[in-house]
């Protein structure tokens, strides 16, 4: 029982109830606030496995800029507590045979895979020379393409956004 | 020459309580210092009664805030209206710890450095990450209070907050692309030396001065101050996020900002200014805390110039603050970055 498995348990502990609080709560600003949690939650598991950059990256970006759009626009929106449906029958039906489904596999994979080691933290590169090297000379294109995609996100959402056109006062004559 | 884990344990537990007295302190008496500075710049005394040149004045706060009636609105949401005070100061406190103020002291034949944490390999990251964390503090303060002026001034705020984040860190980018190494201490130590016998290698005279520019314009608007405290002016929407808050939770958000500005000046004489690298003279003990006093010299210059431009410059109005935020900053700090890159691949 070192202290990493006690950490990568922790901190996974704190993710999955962060992500399960999210679908229990019935305010978006609680389901946000728990958002951030799993995101943090999952910084720290970066950094368990020796991925500092990505780690910091990942509070940086996710956590300290996505998930403040998010509040914003929880809070512009006022978005109220959620309001009590019956429950949907269509997702019992499809619901619980899928979530066993799932778990029957997942316990499949992890029995079939038991005997792998653990990627002990460290073993591969994490820090930013190498994966600046890696982004900018291997993998340039797709980082490019990548910037491109959130360039055009960003004009469809300024012109979705926008006032529409108001036509030209007209002049008085004489 | 790693240490024993005990002394580590030690070493880091006293720091940490040395480096949280002196920061508490010292967000106290800026309070002060603000106060007679701008007293001052506006031909009037300050604070004078209380105690010697006023020295006791942030005392008299202190008791002031603790004895406050504090007092929470009913309609409030009462989990984050408690909860927001609590982030901003605690991301606030956070990033002096990864904050290097000296090179390492000899005691007892264990090598100590001067710095919380170990020197991590990512700490200007980290202190970026605590800074955007500390943003929901602002925002759900704002939004908590249940209240138009406060939601507004909150989400004011932290729109300003988010949008100099990104300038802030691109100016941050020319000193990295100059030092090669995200740790703070590489930064510092990549200053050390001279040119041509007298001018210190700072960043700043290596180059760097638009950078450094970039870096206080952002930084200023980054901890709310003026020019850029439209979102908290007593003459704006009340006081903005946080009109409904009294006593303690209205101090703890009084101390965020300002322990904001000391982590502010702290990065700014780490990474421009050289940090501790100053002339060493005398005997070898002396020599020892030379640095960490060249440390503080630097910060309290950079204390003194937010004061300063408190107490000169007008506001900006919202509009023209985002304005100057997008359309000036962020592509000057984009140019200073090019022409680093150039330079430094020439």
């Amino acid at each position: 029982m070192s202290l990493h498995l006690i950490l990568f348990l922790a901190f996974g502990a704190v993710c999955v109830a962060g992500a399960v609080n999210l679908l229990a709560q019935r305010h978006p600003i609680n389901g946000a606030l728990s958002l951030i949690a799993v995101m943090a939650a999952l910084a720290g598991e970066y950094l368990l496995l020796g991925a500092e950059f990505v780690a910091a990256v990942q509070v940086i970006v996710y956590a300290g800029a996505i998930m403040v759009l998010f509040v914003f626009t929880i809070m512009l929106l006022n978005a109220g507590v959620e309001e009590r449906t019956k429950g949907s029958r269509v997702a019992i039906l499809f619901g619980i045979p899928g979530l066993l489904l799932g778990g029957i596999l997942l316990g499949w994979v992890v029995l079939r895979h038991s005997g792998t080691e653990a990627v002990a933290a460290g073993a591969l590169p994490g820090d930013p020379t190498t994966i600046g090297q890696l982004l900018f000379h291997e993998f340039l294109l797709p980082f490019e393409i990548t910037s491109v995609l959130i360039l055009i996100a960003i004009m469809g959402a300024v012109v979705l956004a926008s006032k529409p056109p108001t036509a030209p006062a007209r002049r008085v004559e004489g | 020459m790693a240490l024993p884990i005990w002394v580590f344990i030690l070493a880091s537990v006293i720091k940490s309580a040395i480096v949280l007295g002196v920061l508490l302190t010292a967000v106290a008496y800026t309070v002060w210092l603000e106060r007679k500075v701008v007293g001052h710049m506006q031909n009037r005394w300050g604070p004078t009664r209380v105690g010697p040149f006023g020295l006791l004045q942030p005392a008299a706060d202190g008791i002031k805030f603790l004895f406050k009636e504090d007092l929470t609105p009913p309609h409030v949401y009462k989990p984050l209206f408690i909860a927001a005070p609590l982030i901003a100061v605690i991301f606030a406190l956070t990033s002096i710890s990864v904050i290097p103020f000296g090179n390492a002291v000899r005691i007892g034949g264990y090598s100590i450095p001067l710095q919380i944490t170990t020197d991590v390999n990512t700490g200007l990251l980290l202190i970026l990450g605590v800074t955007s964390i500390g943003v929901y503090g602002v925002a759900l303060a704002g939004w908590s209070s249940n209240n138009k002026y406060s939601l507004l001034g909150g989400l004011r705020a932290s729109a300003q907050m988010v949008s100099y984040e990104i300038s802030l860190g691109l100016s941050l980018v020319g000193v990295l692309i100059m030092s090669g190494s995200f740790s703070l201490r590489a930064i510092v130590d990549a200053q050390g030396g001279h040119f041509w016998g007298f001018i210190p290698r700072w960043n700043i005279f290596h180059g760097q001065l638009i950078g450094f520019f970039c870096y206080l314009m952002a930084a200023y608007a980054e901890t709310n101050r003026i020019p850029f405290d439209l979102p908290e002016a007593e003459t704006e929407l009340v006081a903005g996020y946080h009109t409904e808050y009294s006593a303690m939770k209205f101090a703890m958000f009084f101390m965020a900002e300002y322990a904001n500005m000391i982590t502010v000046a702290c990065l700014a004489t780490l990474l421009f200014f050289g940090g501790w690298h100053g002339p060493l003279f005398g005997p070898p003990i002396l020599q020892e805390i030379l640095p960490v006093f060249w440390f503080v010299a630097k910060v309290f210059v950079f204390l003194f110039l937010y004061i300063w431009v408190r107490g000169t410059l007008p506001r900006f109005r919202y509009d023209q603050l985002m304005a100057f935020g997008w359309k000036f900053l962020l592509p000057l700090a984009l140019a200073n970055l090019i022409a680093t890159a150039i330079a430094v691949a020439w």
